[in-house]
């Protein structure tokens, strides 16, 4: 019983901790968070992109700064392939925010909701991409 | 990791070395469309970008089906977790038919798998030494499909889809919980913690 008690008040107190690290201060800027959008990375896009492999999805090294549809070697939608523009912050955040509204005709389908996340993987895909 | 199928050991392994030949749709396949039999090119408000999305979701089935072929053959995996990792594989496989079925059902051309040399190559899996990175490769890969499946639902025009999707995320989470029990990890402590 009392264990039990421990083990709640352990968990509790992790959620806040949790909960604390991932809301940022109101009202300060905020800058992206690398190594949290390597996390989120792993865990929303993995499935799907490598860095270095075409999977699914093509490959991301190097991303940042090439033209949309363009990594050698992967068979993009017509609609990616055709569409005329390079990935920079705006871009990739658009992409992430709805890709269809971005480039209608595209397969991904997978889109990210909250705008501190994209922020975050925006961040850890430009790291990825000077390395 | 010992879990208990309402098959005997000997008949998931028999299925397991069968090579599938047929197209016949599998009980899976089956079951997965049934009752949807109104799903057809004109029920989706928009078949092509469901066609994209299901083909997608394809693409990671056939990864899996290839991660679990070379976890199998790599000799890393000891018996009671060999016959779960290709009961996994097997139900993947009726993944994999489902969605064929549906892809051809819309009238769309469902995607080919690569070659397992490929999918090697991708999932660098000549880096696995031991059951633990079989089972680890598993899990991350499992828990990518959970979270994929969860992300592309808003994306669907036809509902029953989007229900084919949660379906098959509820499948991925099943392997990805017990994968992580069988490695001792723990489970997640916040709530919500899939999809987000
Ligand atoms: C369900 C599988 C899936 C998931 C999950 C996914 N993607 Fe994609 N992604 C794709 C596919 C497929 C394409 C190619 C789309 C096309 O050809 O229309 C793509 C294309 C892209 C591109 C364009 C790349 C290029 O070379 O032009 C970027 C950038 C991208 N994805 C980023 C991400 C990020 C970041 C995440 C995680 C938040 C993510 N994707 C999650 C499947 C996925």
């Amino acid at each position: 019983m009392a264990q039990a008690a421990g083990l709640a008040l352990r968990a509790t107190s992790l959620l806040t901790a949790v909960v604390a690290l991932s809301v940022p201060p109101v009202g300060a800027a905020r800058a992206a968070d690398t190594a949290r959008g390597g996390a989120l990375y792993e865990a929303r896009c993995g499935a799907c992109h490598s860095l270095d492999a075409h999977r699914v999805g093509p490959m991301h090294r190097g991303v940042f700064g090439r033209r949309a549809g363009s990594a050698p070697g992967y068979e993009y939608s017509p609609a990616l392939k055709g569409a005329d523009m390079v990935w920079d912050a705006a871009t990739l955040d658009a992409w992430l925010k709805n890709p269809e509204t971005l480039v209608p005709g595209q397969r991904m389908g997978y889109s990210v909701a909250d705008a501190i996340d994209r922020d975050d993987l925006v961040a850890f895909l430009r790291q990825a991409s000077t390395r | 990791m010992l879990i208990k199928t309402n098959q005997s050991p000997d008949v998931t392994r028999r299925s397991f070395l069968s090579t599938s030949g047929g197209i016949a749709l599998s009980g899976a396949a089956l079951a997965l469309l049934a009752g949807h039999t109104h799903i057809a090119a004109a029920a989706s408000a928009n078949p092509s970008s469901d066609v994209g999305i299901l083909n997608v979701a394809l693409g990671l089935e056939y990864e899996a089906i290839a991660a679990y072929q070379l976890g199998a053959e790599s000799g890393l995996l000891q018996k009671p977790v060999l016959d779960t990792a290709v009961l996994f594989q097997s139900h993947h496989k009726g993944h994999r038919d489902a969605l064929i079925a549906t892809i051809e059902k819309l009238g769309g051309k469902a995607v080919m798998a690569k070659s397992n040399a490929d999918y090697a190559a991708a999932l660098s899996a000549g880096g696995l030494k031991s059951q633990t990175d079989v089972l680890t490769l598993a899990a991350r890969l499992e828990l990518g499909a959970v979270n994929a499946y969860l992300g592309v639902i808003p994306a669907f025009g036809d509902k029953d889809l989007a229900k084919v999707a949660a379906r098959l995320a509820a499948d991925e989470t099943m392997h990805w919980s017990l994968l992580t029990s069988s490695l001792g990890k723990p489970v997640p402590v916040v709530a919500l913690s899939f999809g987000a």
